[in-house]
């Protein structure tokens, strides 16, 4: 092989383009498919150029060296392939933690080689030690990605409900002293980073493995299920970093841009969801939200309703010029997203306007719902964002709000509500309101909803799935 | 000229790359967050370039070790990211009005 080391940088820079491209594809549905596309190219191009490296490196054992790797990566890549076509579009959440922890699990594997062996990554120095710098940058990468490990593998715990482990249930884990114990903890993990940097021990080099995973435990148990939405992205985020400080410790930059270009897009997700909830980052990351606010949801008197069956809500429907549809996660619960494209066409065919109204949180991750009202087959520009629909619900004859809550909950107006200045979907704002519930209890934010007392509003009870057939079989 | 330190020229990448991933994400529409999420799963995957070096060319049975079985953590993101958003950029592609194939599961 004669590559020059130039040629294999140069080979890595298109890589980091093509992922750019990718990335850049996302900004529109009908380009991102071909970004999705750049992708797969990229990292091609990043593997392939590996391989090429890994022959230059060591010519002797090379082929040897790429049986291992062929037997990962078959066996990974066969893993991958069948979860990417199983996965049912509900259950995106978990997938995206569970590969989450791949990543973070991969940059913890990766520092022990790079620790072990650093001369096989041309990382050691004439008398075969680390220099202190790449100490330091193994440090970072390996216990962020221990962190992104443990904190995912409990995201996915809590996000599939399905499991009786305490520390997987969606109730937040709280006890006193808790802050003070992470702390402890993060200093204590720091100062054994410190001494692994000092001298390459390898007992502090474990040490700080050990609390890092403890502490990726400790950081997610206190958040609860509602905001799960953050925990996703900021893990995402995290993941990104892990790539990106292995990518600083082997000095090798292709991991480094693209370990940045994730980290900083989770970042942003992080954000926007915060922003969506109406939340500070620190007081989602402190957690305990949840938990007693649902308690105090159960005392409260009850107020007159007025309620509706289906057949009344597809007589309002049929008349009506123009129909807004909020969909909320308990639509995606109750497998109603079929049945509701249905009836948006059945309403369409007799010249309704109809449209759908996506806040940010309305999933269990960002877009999630976008995704499964994909999945239904509704055309993406009967789909609209927030900020682009809340100027239209005043000219809207009806709003159908199914299996949501909080977000179109009016209190968020007021000044005094526990929600106060949280955006929503002014649904409160349309002629006539139809909600679409199980019972009365509270959303997430164990609110009263001012908007199912109005009374303009009806409320029509039931499993979202059935009531909406039921509106379908009435429509003629 | 005094040489750079590869401390420095890495963290010259890594703050413009940042930099990058800050413009080109806000630009993505929300609509397409969850796709967002699944294709940076798979390219925050490029750990599986460390991964291989520490596969092929590590000596030690803990080097190795550690190698294989990241490689083939990585290979699962690889995989199963890009695949996942392909599905899913699918469901986004503007369908002509045909009869009868609404219904599937």
């Amino acid at each position: 092989m004669t590559l020059s080391m130039n040629i294999v940088v140069l080979l890595y820079l298109v890589a980091s383009i093509f992922f750019i491209q990718a990335l850049k594809g996302l900004s529109h549905p009908t380009t991102s498919r071909r970004g999705n596309t750049f992708g797969m190219v990229g990292m091609a191009i990043a593997i392939v150029t590996t391989v090429a490296l890994i022959y230059k490196t060591a010519p002797a054992i090379a082929t040897s060296g790429m049986v291992w790797v062929l037997v990962g990566l078959v066996v990974g890549g066969a893993v991958g392939t069948t979860i990417a076509f199983k996965v049912e579009m509900t259950k995106m959440p978990e997938m995206v933690a569970f590969m989450h922890s791949m990543i973070g699990l991969a940059a913890v594997f990766i520092a022990i080689a790079a620790v072990a062996e650093p001369a096989a990554f041309s990382i050691a120095d004439a008398k075969g030690a680390i220099p202190v710098g790449n100490r330091i940058e193994l440090f970072i990468g390996a216990f962020v990605g221990a962190i992104t490990f443990s904190g995912s593998v409990i995201a996915f715990g809590k996000l599939s409900g399905k499991y009786k482990f305490r520390l997987f249930q969606g109730a937040p884990v709280v006890f006193s002293g808790q802050h003070m114990l992470n702390l402890a903890i993060g200093i204590a993990m720091f100062a054994f980073g410190a001494w692994f940097a000092a001298n390459q021990s390898w007992p502090a080099f474990w040490a700080m493995l050990a609390l890092a995973f403890v502490l990726g435990v400790l950081i997610i148990i206190p958040i609860g299920g509602a905001d799960m939405p953050v925990v996703v992205s900021m893990l995402n985020s995290y993941s990104g970093w892990a790539a990106a400080g292995i990518g600083f410790s082997l000095n090798n930059f292709m991991l480094i841009v693209a370990g940045s270009l994730v980290g900083s897009s989770g970042a942003i997700l992080s954000y926007i969801m915060c922003k969506a909830m109406n939340r500070s980052f620190f007081n989602v990351i402190l957690g305990g939200f949840g938990g007693e606010t649902a308690v105090a949801a159960g005392s409260k008197e009850q107020r007159p309703v007025r309620s509706g069956s289906a057949d009344d809500a597809a007589f309002l429907m049929e008349n009506a010029d123009t129909v807004i549809i909020v969909p909320g996660y308990g639509l995606a619960v109750a497998r109603a997203q079929h049945p509701l494209k249905e009836l948006a066409d059945k309403l369409i065919e007799k010249g309704v306007k109809v449209k759908y109204a996506i806040h940010p949180v309305a999933g269990r991750m960002p877009g999630h719902m976008n995704v499964l009202l994909a999945e239904a087959e509704v055309p993406y520009d009967q789909v609209y964002e927030m900020e682009d629909i809340n100027g239209e619900f005043g000219e809207a004859d009806v709003a159908l709000i199914l299996g949501a809550n909080d977000v179109v909950n009016p209190a968020a107006k007021d000044p005094k509500s526990a929600i106060a200045g949280m955006p929503i979907l002014e649904a409160y704002k349309a002629k006539q309101v139809i909600v679409n519930k199980r019972s009365m209890a509270s959303g997430y934010a164990g609110l009263d909803n001012e908007l199912f007392y109005m009374p303009k509003t009806m409320m029509v009870f039931g499993d979202a799935k059935k009531i909406v057939e039921d509106i379908n079989k009435a429509i003629h | 000229m005094e040489a750079i330190s590869p401390i420095v020229s890495n963290l010259i990448i890594f703050v413009l790359a940042v930099y990058v991933g800050y413009h080109v994400v806000w630009n993505v529409t929300p609509a397409l967050h969850t796709p967002l999420m699944s294709v940076t799963n798979a390219i925050s995957a490029i750990i599986i370039v460390g991964a291989m070096l520490a596969a092929a060319l590590t000596a030690t049975g803990l080097g190795k070790a550690m190698g294989v079985l990241a490689v083939a953590l990585a290979a699962v993101n690889v995989f199963g990211g890009f695949l996942v958003t392909r599905r899913m950029l699918e469901m986004f592609r503007k369908k002509e009005p045909k009869t009868g194939s609404a219904e599937k599961k």
